[in-house]
């Protein structure tokens, strides 16, 4: 039996564009075009403060007993502009399986759409579902295969598969680590500080989900960063369900509500001329 | 403005915006095109109409702006061939969010914004980064005055997230007409205090009864 590395192959890199392509049956999906330059690098460098591509997050992630929770902010950054307070973050690879956005926010788009397909592929081919141990090291061998060429995420596979809950952490430099709580991006380390605080295995759904709701609250106070909608989602043995999306805004006057404080001296009216 | 002897690109400037209605989608560029200080020509349309519900409108370096819109409207004339119909709004977002990260190594340098009716015949605009990151929006601004206009769409615009669980509804968006004189006014505005907008404003409105064009003079210095 041959094994199987087609998950390995990707037709992406330095392919010279073949427009004959685009005139076949099915095109074939065109080879990215790289810039004819000697130094990569500096052009990579150069381009990335002129497109100011958008990035700037907060995710997290923790296994509990009940399965798997999964929370995000919306905002998008470009430079110190926010480009976006609606940025779907948690991305839905199949009705088990999520990832987490983090980095630059077309690499991530693009990456899990294109794992998602993968995924579906490995359940025609096989009649079964992969394992999220499976689709976190497909993922992991396309980006390290694309290892210092300037790509930016750090991305968390949850899921339930046969094994249970499963969490992944995948990055962009090849990382691939398994683990039982992560929280990535400019806003993490105050996510952290939460999360770690409030942690325990036994837990209900719902303090759960809210644990992982004030972490990101939290780390969307501090961090210029991340803002917008706190999205939660749970993954439990039946798939995803989205437990809760509340504006932080709101969500910080349900933490701490307005003070009334006593008027001291109140203005009076200036006395009529 | 890079020092390097290879550099390919340069800013003509310019700004898009898009504004989705119930049952319209206004789409709006102006004209200018620049170099640096120097116009180069007050009439240069930024906006290519790809479908007859689909248009985009793009601004940055206006060489990979026309061959970025040559091949989407090439390939929606292989889709008409090969599907026996136009290609719907939805469906053209993802193959320019495609096109443009097929690119992610030696970019397209256009900031876009396609604007259409989806297949229920709701208005819907898409915005993008420069590397194909997009996001469906019920209104954008990209350009060189993008960051002078959204703050004034936010205003006026703006309705409860679509991330928010329980889902609210969204506020009962303005009438075709209120939504050009908006487009019109925050044109206005940005001409004042972008040195790269000015000289013309075009104004493409796709309802059901099809698509309108207008023009509007907007100052020239």
């Amino acid at each position: 039996m041959r094994l199987d590395v087609s998950a390995m192959e990707n037709s992406f890199t330095g392919q010279v564009n073949d427009c004959a392509g685009l005139f076949g049956a099915g095109a074939d999906m065109p080879g990215m075009e790289l810039p004819t330059c000697t130094d990569f690098d500096g052009f990579q460098k150069e381009t990335k403060e002129l497109m100011k591509n958008k990035k700037g997050t907060t995710t997290l992630a923790f296994i509990f007993d009940k399965g798997v929770i999964v929370a995000a902010d919306s905002r998008a950054s470009m430079g110190g502009y926010i480009s976006s307070q609606t940025v779907r973050k948690i991305i839905e690879i199949n009705p088990y399986m999520l990832g987490t956005m983090a980095g630059g926010a077309a690499d991530c788009q693009f990456w899990h759409r294109n794992l998602g397909i993968k995924c579906r592929l490995h359940e025609l081919a096989n009649k079964r579902r992969i394992s999220v141990a499976g689709a976190s090291k497909m993922l992991a061998n396309i980006l390290y295969s694309y290892r210092g060429m300037g790509l930016s995420i750090g991305t968390m596979i949850a899921g339930w598969d046969e094994k249970g809950p499963g969490l992944y952490y995948v990055d962009s430099e090849g990382a691939r680590l398994v683990g039982t709580r992560f929280s990535v991006g400019s806003g993490s380390l105050y996510a952290y500080g939460i999360l770690d605080e409030g942690y325990r295995f036994e837990m209900s759904v719902e303090e759960a989900g809210e644990l992982a709701r004030r972490a990101i609250y939290h780390a969307t106070f501090r961090d210029g960063a991340s803002g917008g909608c706190v999205s939660v989602y749970h993954v439990g043995p039946n798939g995803w369900k989205k437990l809760s999306g509340d504006d932080v805004g709101e969500l910080h006057y349900q933490f701490y509500p307005a003070q009334v404080t006593p008027v001291e001296q109140e203005m009076a009216d200036a006395p009529a001329a | 403005m890079s020092r390097r002897g290879d550099w390919v690109y340069e800013n003509n400037g310019g700004t898009c915006v898009a504004i989705a209605g119930a049952d319209y989608c206004v789409v709006a560029a102006d004209t200018r095109l620049s170099v640096g200080y120097s116009i180069l020509t007050r009439d240069h349309s930024k906006i290519c109409e790809l479908a007859d519900k689909c248009v985009l409108a793009s601004s940055g370096f206006q060489g990979d702006i026309k061959v970025l819109h040559k091949n989407l409207a090439a390939r929606e004339l292989l889709y008409q061939h090969q599907h026996n119909k136009r290609m719907s709004c939805p469906a053209m977002a993802q193959l320019l969010s495609n096109t443009l990260y097929y690119k992610r190594f030696f970019p397209y340098y256009a900031f876009n914004v396609l604007g259409g009716l989806d297949s229920e015949g709701k208005g819907c605009v898409f915005t993008y980064d420069a590397v194909g990151s997009y996001e469906r929006t019920g209104y954008s601004a990209q350009g060189t005055g993008s960051s002078l206009i959204m703050p004034v769409l936010d205003n006026q615009l703006k309705s409860p997230s679509p991330l928010l669980l329980p889902a609210r509804d969204a506020v009962t968006p303005l009438s075709e007409l209120e939504a050009v004189d908006l487009v019109k006014d925050v044109f206005a505005s940005a001409t004042e205090r972008d040195i790269y907008t000015g000289d013309k404003l075009e104004i493409v409105v796709i309802n059901k009864a099809g698509t309108k064009r207008e023009y509007i003079e907007l100052r020239k210095d």
